[in-house]
């Protein structure tokens, strides 16, 4: 039996995050003595398909129905196409894609679904984090089929294969169910790297005020190529978008640095971050909650606090 | 219009969880229980709609006699009657939760079922989707906000990227996000008010549903502790930590 990865695809290529669920499924596969393959679904995935052989053989579900990702319409596709490949388990990287569509699937195919696995037992037993990270629940799944999400900060990215897989147009036909459909989406623009991907996250809270506060973490941003991300008060404020908040209910990472900045650390903002390598946290209340997690805290105004510490860090770097 | 919506109880979302020392559950002693965020989102859309456009918000709940307590909040923010249907949390999965929902919506036939987008105590983020898919109905997850029209539902979802904005024919399934409104305070008198609203209770045997689970939880653990506290007096002091200690600099 085989385990089937679904690759996420954006603008035509294959998404890095997929790669973490390919981590997944070798470490799952070695335990279960299964083979692990990769399936591309979408409209013009061609490209994609390409990129994603040189991490196993390839399944390639191409057709219009798919161009746009409405779950129902997805969901008959994927479902079928583990089928016809004789896949025992479906898993993917945990993303708003993935967490939308592969229930559905679960549903299909008659399994049991384990969100966010952070870890494979030897005893093939799933961890997942319950109750915002402040629990990890030992769980098992009992169809013989299984659905996954993993968390990317738990997986590394795989490396390529000994020798890249073939890639073969799957027998699946596609049928857009005509229930839902796409109207418009409005990206959200950002010449930073993204969240997930990012070695260096500088984060800001309600601490920052408005658009024009916010502006002390740019130079930050810059002078590590870092991404940005936020709290939840701070998106619901329309300070920034919201694929930027960062926690239980947003985006997990776990950067080489994460810097927190004027916010105070709630149970759902830690949920998101605490698995980073080094976490900084400026804040002017030596009480808040954020300085438990931190390695590394200074009690101040971040308005006074970045500036220095940007200045400070270039003569460092210079030095 | 009619709609369907869920009021789970959960844990006090602010509360600190701690894992039983013997690894089978969490402690409850002092533990406080709310209606779960997203479900008071849910709520909020749903009576929303009907109040422009009229109709009848159900509210339905799946949990321990203390789970009415939570849906008489829904009934109070504007719900006209509830649905207890009688099961513990280590009785359900996501899917046995969805397995009942689906069951639940077959009898009462809304045009919209609206739930959360998640439980913030399991945190799985599913059966909003698997309801969808028993019932073989479209769904919008994580919305932001919702249009309704005769026969179909314009929402725009929070994804990955950007806004997304859908358009569903009716009958439909939506999962709510924080974003979607602000849920409102029950008054004094609506929640008095809530307390003589009708509630019906019902068992899965009754609802003719498999109790069989898909997934079992075998244990509980605390996560790994971060060593984490350590305070630096000023700016030249924590650069030097993160270029000479830390060294990501
Ligand atoms: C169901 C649910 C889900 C949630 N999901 C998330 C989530 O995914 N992510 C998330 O982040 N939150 C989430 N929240 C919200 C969370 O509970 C907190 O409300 C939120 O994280 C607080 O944001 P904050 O730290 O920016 O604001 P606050 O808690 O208000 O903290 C602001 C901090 O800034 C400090 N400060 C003020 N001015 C300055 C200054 N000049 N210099 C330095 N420090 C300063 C203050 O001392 C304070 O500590 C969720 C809540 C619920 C109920
Ligand atoms: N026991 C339950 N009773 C009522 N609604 C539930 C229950 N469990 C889950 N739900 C609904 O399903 C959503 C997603 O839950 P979950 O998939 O468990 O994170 C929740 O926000 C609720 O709207």
């Amino acid at each position: 039996m085989s385990i089937l990865v679904i690759a996420e695809v954006s603008g035509g290529k294959l998404r890095k995050a997929t790669l973490n669920a390919v981590t997944f499924a070798r470490q799952l596969a070695a335990a279960r003595g299964d083979t692990v393959a990769i399936g591309v679904l979408g409209a013009g995935v061609g490209g994609a398909a390409a990129e994603a052989a040189a991490f196993g053989p390839v399944h390639v579900v191409d057709a219009p129905a798919l161009a746009t990702c409405t779950a129902g319409t997805w969901a008959g596709a994927v479902a079928d196409l583990a089928g016809a490949v004789g896949a025992n388990a479906v898993a993917a990287t945990s993303s708003t894609f993935s967490r939308d569509l592969l229930p559905r699937v679960a549903a299909r195919l008659g399994a049991g679904m384990v969100s966010e696995v952070v870890a494979v037992t030897p005893d093939g037993r799933f961890k997942r984090p319950m109750w915002a990270g402040n629990v990890v629940a030992t769980v098992e799944v009992k169809t013989p089929k299984a659905v996954f999400t993993v968390r990317s900060t738990e997986f590394a990215l795989a490396d390529p294969a000994g020798a890249p897989g073939a890639v073969a147009a799957a027998a699946v036909t596609v049928a857009d169910d005509g229930k839902a459909k796409v109207v418009s989406f409005a990206p959200t623009v950002s010449a930073r790297p993204d969240l997930g991907e990012a070695k260096v996250v500088v984060s800001g809270g309600r601490g920052l005020k408005d658009k024009e506060g916010w502006k002390v973490l740019d130079p930050l941003a810059d002078l590590f190529g870092a991404a940005v991300g936020a709290t939840r008060a701070v998106v619901d404020a329309g300070i920034v978008p919201n694929d930027l908040q960062v926690g239980q209910t947003g985006k997990v990472v776990a950067p080489n640095l994460y810097f927190a900045v004027a916010l105070s650390g709630a149970i759902q903002h830690i949920a998101g971050m605490k698995a980073s390598k080094v976490i900084v946290a400026i804040n002017k209340d030596e009480e808040a909650p954020i300085f438990s997690v931190a390695d590394y805290g200074l009690v101040g105004d971040a308005f006074k606090v970045v500036p220095e510490m940007i200045e400070e860090i270039k003569r460092a770097r210079a030095g | 219009m009619k709609i369907l919506v869920t009021a789970k109880r959960v844990t006090d979302p602010d509360a600190k969880i701690r894992v039983k020392p013997d690894g089978t559950g969490i402690e409850t002693v002092g533990l406080e229980y709310k209606l779960n965020p997203f479900c008071e989102n849910a709520v909020e859309a749903a009576v929303g709609i009907v109040e422009k456009g009229g109709g009848e918000v159900v509210a339905v709940t799946i949990g321990n006699d203390d789970a009415v307590n939570n849906l008489r909040t829904a009934l109070a923010m504007g719900a006209e009657r509830g649905i207890h249907v009688k099961a513990t949390d280590d009785q359900l999965d996501s899917d046995l939760a969805a397995r009942l929902l689906a069951k639940v919506f077959e009898r009462e036939k809304p045009d919209l079922f609206i739930l959360g987008k998640q439980a913030v105590d399991g945190d799985s983020n599913q059966v909003g989707q698997l309801v969808a898919e028993y019932l073989g109905l479209p769904q919008a997850c994580f919305a932001s906000k919702i249009e309704v029209a005769p026969g179909k539902a314009t929402v725009t979802r929070e994804i990955d990227g950007g806004l997304e904005t859908l358009e569903l024919a009716l009958p439909a399934v939506i999962t709510a996000d924080l974003r979607l409104n602000t849920p409102r305070l029950p008054t004094l008198p609506n929640v008095l008010k809530a307390k003589r609203k009708p509630i019906a209770a019902v068992t899965p045997a009754e609802l003719g549903v498999d109790t069989a689970l898909k997934v079992a939880t075998v244990a509980y653990e605390a996560p790994p502790q971060r060593k984490g506290g350590m305070k630096v007096k000023t700016v030249a002091e924590l650069v030097d930590k993160l270029k000479n200690e830390a060294k990501v600099l």
